[in-house]
Parts: structure tokens; sequence; C-alpha cells
């Protein structure tokens, strides 16, 4: 759209700005508040420029954590998350791509009413499940470990479904061209499919990664043994101290660096992700 | 090299759709038969089914001496041309060719030599290593067909592939995809519903209606004679005019009717061979008012209404004659042109 109305511009950007302030202030106030001192807070007034002590915070929080409220140092959370995190996106991934080949494009009996149970357990929420979902993980003897914290959040019908809805968008000459070429239905898969729909992966790698990153509830109900206690939850315990006050700059570089990863993941996969999420190569 | 042979078969879908009703034809070792019909004739079923792609419900498929009906498409020695060309569109042209031959296990200099010498053939050598993406129609329909060539197989099979360009790219390719045919001399069959693809490609042609053969023969023996009024309206351009003898009859004949052969009711006319000029010998004479003059540079078309009947007519004439619209025109018509039929049967009754 070419237009030339200088006062809605200015409308237009005044509204934009606003916006993006009310999003980047509270994010402005974490990293301020991670770079001050312990005292700095109880005063009353936030202060709105950096202090001196942000070396000294984020060392302290990525080396110890703070032990008295019985969160172990920053940089294991940050690993135990970022393994959780990368173990339910690499999961939710293949098992969708896989479901959603298999429901495309063979034809089995039940086919249609595996694909609508699989569409049904969208309006399962990990939350309505929860119970269950804990008795069973803590019967296989799964809690407190990698595969507790990951494999009940794997299963997606987000995922199948957004794979099946590009799967049937591939044209069907394509698998006839494929299969008098010799490619049987694996090598169909890999050589064909999975290149095309490469763009779709990494979207829906940006959004289960974060998706994963941000798991809250369960990580909280399933680990006990701070070895396996993921950032997110982990922030939640230092806020609940105790005795005394909460330590709210060691927090907040916690909570910094817990922000970081979700947003280095999006900046590496922008390009393709908003490929992803826009266009299809056909 | 090798004759594919097709013995009554049969193609039925799940609630009991007769898609082919059963169809033996022989096509020989290097001959280009073209499959022709309207849509939903069953030519494409006909010819995926050949290629493996659908199941044959009945019937036996013969590609050489082997029975294939249960063989895989990769199985078959067969190479296919798709309508919407089906590239890989992330595997460069190069790829796109290699692609099938990598599946067979053939060592990567022979694969490269066969890709070079079909994009010499199909002169898109210097596409070899771009994306599909960036190439005209054209040359996409070539890299799908270089895919085809490189295999080396004993037939190659079209699905209207010329059905997405347009008009002036499609006759370029035709003569291309003949010539090279000619060249290499390996058996194809064709899908298409354009006649006139039909009449200029086929060494042999199949007119097919409603799952079934109409006729089979040179596009010249179906042209001069068709074997059913299917086949004279869907082959010929305009379509053939079909006229009730009665009609003629009582126009006066002239006896030029009393020999056409027992059962003929209906005779139908080729458009060009209604002549406004009266011929030597012996001629009907046919009344008729113009409704619409259609110029088409070196010949033209006019539609008429017969008199008193009303029934539309098209005659082909060269040139522009001087004629108006709403004019009453007399054109004449000899026996030879007559292709008497039975309404009933829909069947050549004779000649």
């Amino acid at each position: 759209m070419v237009e030339n109305r200088p006062w809605a511009n200015m409308f237009a950007h005044t509204i934009l700005i606003i916006g993006v302030a009310l999003v980047v202030f509270p994010v402005y106030i974490a990293i301020v508040a991670s770079t001050h001192g312990p005292g700095e807070f109880l005063r009353g007034t936030l202060p709105l420029l950096p202090g001196p002590h942000a070396i000294d915070n984020y060392k302290a929080m990525w080396n110890t954590g703070l032990s008295r409220a019985g969160a172990p140092p920053a940089g294991q959370m940050l690993w135990n998350s970022f393994v959780m995190a990368m173990a339910i996106t690499i999961g939710k991934l293949s098992i969708s791509l896989l479901s959603a080949f298999a429901i495309v494009y063979f034809r089995f009996r039940f086919r249609m009413f595996f694909f609508w149970i699989i569409f049904i357990t969208l309006m399962l929420p990990v939350e309505v499940r929860i119970i269950p979902t804990f008795q069973v993980v803590a019967d296989l003897k799964m809690l407190n470990s990698f595969a507790g914290l990951s494999i009940p959040l794997i299963a997606s019908a987000t995922a199948t479904f957004l794979f099946r809805q590009f799967f049937m968008t591939v044209p069907e000459e394509m698998l006839e061209a494929a299969r008098v070429d010799g490619a049987g239905p694996l090598k169909f898969f890999k050589d064909i499919l999975l290149p095309l729909s490469i763009t779709n992966i990494a979207a829906l790698f940006v959004i289960m990664f974060i998706y994963g990153w941000n798991q809250y509830l369960w990580p909280l109900l399933i680990t006990t043994d701070p070895d396996y206690y993921t950032i997110v939850m982990g922030i939640q315990r230092m806020t609940t101290a105790a005795d005394g006050d909460p330590q709210w700059h060691l927090v907040m570089a916690a909570v910094v660096m817990a922000a970081l990863p979700p947003v280095l993941v999006v900046l590496f996969m922008q390009r393709l992700f908003v490929k992803g999420l826009t266009e299809t190569e056909k | 090299m090798a004759s594919i042979t097709l013995e009554g078969l049969k193609k039925t879908y799940a609630g009991s759709v007769d898609a082919v009703k059963g169809v033996d034809l022989t096509i020989e070792d290097g001959e280009f038969v073209v499959l022709v019909g309207p849509s939903g004739c069953g030519k494409s079923t006909l010819l995926r089914m050949v290629a493996g792609l659908e199941t044959i419900t009945e019937g036996t498929l013969k590609i050489g001496d082997r029975v294939v009906n249960q063989l895989e498409p990769a199985e078959r020695d067969i190479a296919m041309v798709f309508q919407n060309y089906a590239l890989y569109p992330h595997m460069t042209v190069y790829n796109n060719l290699a692609y099938g031959l990598k599946n067979r296990g053939f060592k990567k200099d022979e694969i490269e030599k066969r890709v070079r010498i079909a994009a010499k053939m199909l002169e898109i050598e210097d596409f070899l290593e771009r994306k599909p993406r960036k190439l005209s129609g054209g040359q996409r329909q070539r890299v799908a067909m270089g895919r085809a060539l490189v295999r080396e197989p004993a037939a190659f099979l079209f699905d209207e592939p010329l059905s997405n360009l347009d008009a002036k790219l499609r006759v370029q390719m035709r003569v291309e995809i003949k010539q090279l045919q000619r060249r290499l001399k390996t058996t194809s069959l064709y899908v298409t519903h354009d006649q006139l693809e039909a009449m200029t490609l086929g060494d042999r042609l199949v007119v097919l209606n409603a799952g079934q053969i109409e006729q089979v023969g040179t596009p010249m023996e179906i042209y001069a004679r068709p074997a059913t009024m299917f086949v004279a309206g869907f082959i010929g351009s305009p379509a053939m005019n079909m006229v009730p003898v009665e009609y003629l009859h009582a126009r006066g004949a002239n006896g030029l009717l009393d020999n056409l052969p027992e059962g003929t009711d209906i005779v139908g006319i080729r458009p060009d061979d209604m002549h406004l000029a009266p011929p030597e010998g012996t001629h009907l004479i046919v009344e008729s008012t113009l409704q619409l003059f259609e110029a088409a540079g070196a010949e033209s078309h006019l539609y008429v209404n017969l008199a008193d009947s009303d029934q539309p007519t098209v005659i082909r004439v060269s040139g522009q004659p001087p004629v108006a619209e709403g004019e009453t025109l007399r054109f004449y018509v000899t026996r030879d042109a007559l292709h008497p039929f039975n309404s009933a049967t829909g069947k050549r009754t004779g000649d």
C-alpha cells in the first residue's frame, strides 16, 4: 500500500511504539534488576538504570544458585531445561511426521478413526490429564529422570495435524513419479517428503522448543531431585524462599538467563520459521 | 523395447463404478499409440493401470512376455510423463533426472553419462544445476521428458503431457515428442483429449468412450471411416454433421440414397464435404439458412440451419466466400461423402 497521510502514519506509529514499550518494559526491568546488589529492592522503589553488580550476580547464579531456597546452580538447570526441550521437540517432530505420513499415504483399517482419535487429544492439554499421567510415570519408575520429563509430553496432535495438512497439499503425482522412479515408501519419505517439509519442520521446531522450554507444571510435579530441576520451575522455587525475602537480584539474573535460549532459537531459525508459516515451496 | 498387451482389462472402483469395461489391445514394439476420448472415458485410468499406479480389477497386462499385473511401477520397466510434470521441487534438474537411476543402483559415471545424453537431446544442458521452480513451463516439460528418457525403459507412458502448455508451445513440443519417438523407437502410449494431438502424434489411435474401445486404427482410417457415430462426432473439427436419411429423401434425393446399406437411417457428412458450388456427377442439394459466419483465416466455418428442420449444421469452406448472415444457402454433397449409420445401434452400417 502506498499512501501519503502523515497524520495516519504518526498515529499508527504512536500505537505501535506504545505496544512495543508495554512488552519491552518488564523485560528491561528484569535486566536492570539483575544488575543491582541485594539491598536495592528493599527500599520500595525500583531502580530504572543498570547497577554495578551484573557480573557478580550472574556468576553467583550460574555457579552456585540459591542453595538456601533449594535451587541448584542455574547452569545446571539451564542444561536440564535444554535437554528436556530438545527431547520433547525432536520426539514430537519425529512422531508426528511419521504418523502424518501414515495417515496421509497409507490405506489401512480405521485410518480415519485413528486420525480423529489423534485429533481429539488436541482438546486435552497436559493439565487435564496430569493426575493419571503422573500415576503412569510413577509406576514406570520414571520420576526424577529425563525420560519422565519428556516422554509424556511428546505425543502431539497439533504437529501431526499440521503435517497432515501439508502432506495433503503435496501433489499426488509426486508420489507416483517417485514410485515409477523406484522409490519405496520410506525412500519417498526421506528423499522427497522430508526435504519438502523442511520449512514446516523449522517452524514447528521453534514452536515446540519454546513449548518444551516453558513447561512448568509437569517438571514441578515429577522432580524432587534438584539434579533434574528445570530453570522455569527453579525460578518458582527461588521466589518462595522459606525464610526472609526473595533474593530478587539473583532471581532476575536467572529469569534473564531462562529467557535467552528461546530468543536464540527464534533468531537462528527466523528465516526458515517465517518461510514455513507463510509460503510453501512447490 | 517391448510390446504391451492388454487382455480384457477391467477396472471397477469401490461402489461398483466401472471405469474401464474390458479393453483388449496390443501395442507393437516401437509403436506410438494414442488413447483419445472425452473426459471421464477411462483413458487416464487405463494408462495408470499400465503404469501400475492403479490396480487391475480383471484381465491380464503383459509388457513384453511378462505378465506385470502384480508388479510395482518401478519393476515394470516403464517411464511416465505426468500432466503437471511432477518434478521434485527441491532437487536440481540434474538430480531430478538422476533420481530414478540412483534408486536402481547405477554407477555414478553411468548416471552422469546418461543424464548428459538426455539433457543434450532435449536441449536442457544449461539448466542442469537449476531448480524446477526457476524454469518455464516448456523447460519443465522437457525435464519431465528427460526423466523418462534417462531410464531407457521398455515403454513411455504420457498422461496428457502437453495440456499445461500454451498453444504455440504445445505445437512445438508435439513435433519434438514425435521426432524423439521416431528416433528412439520406444513403444509409447499417449493419453490426450485433444483430437488434433491424437491425429498428428499417433501411429495408431484408440478412441475410447465410457470405458470401452470404440475404434482402433491409423488416424486416417479413423477419420475416413469412423466405425461409430461417437467416433464420427469426436474425431474431426468441426464435428461431423448428422443428417437423418428421411430428411434428405424428403428434400429430393435424385436416387442417390437408394444404395445405402440396409438399416441406415442417418448419414454423417464432414463439414468439408459440403460444397457451395455444384460438383461433377450426381449430388444432393440441400438448402439452409446461414446463422453465423466464422472467418478463421485460411478457412471459414458457416453455421447454418437446414431448411424446414432447424437442425444446426457446420460447413467448412476455404477462403472467405461472399455470404451474409440470414442468407439462404445451397450446398451440394456427393455420394462418397456420406457416412451411413444406424442411429439405434450407433454403428456404421457399411461402406
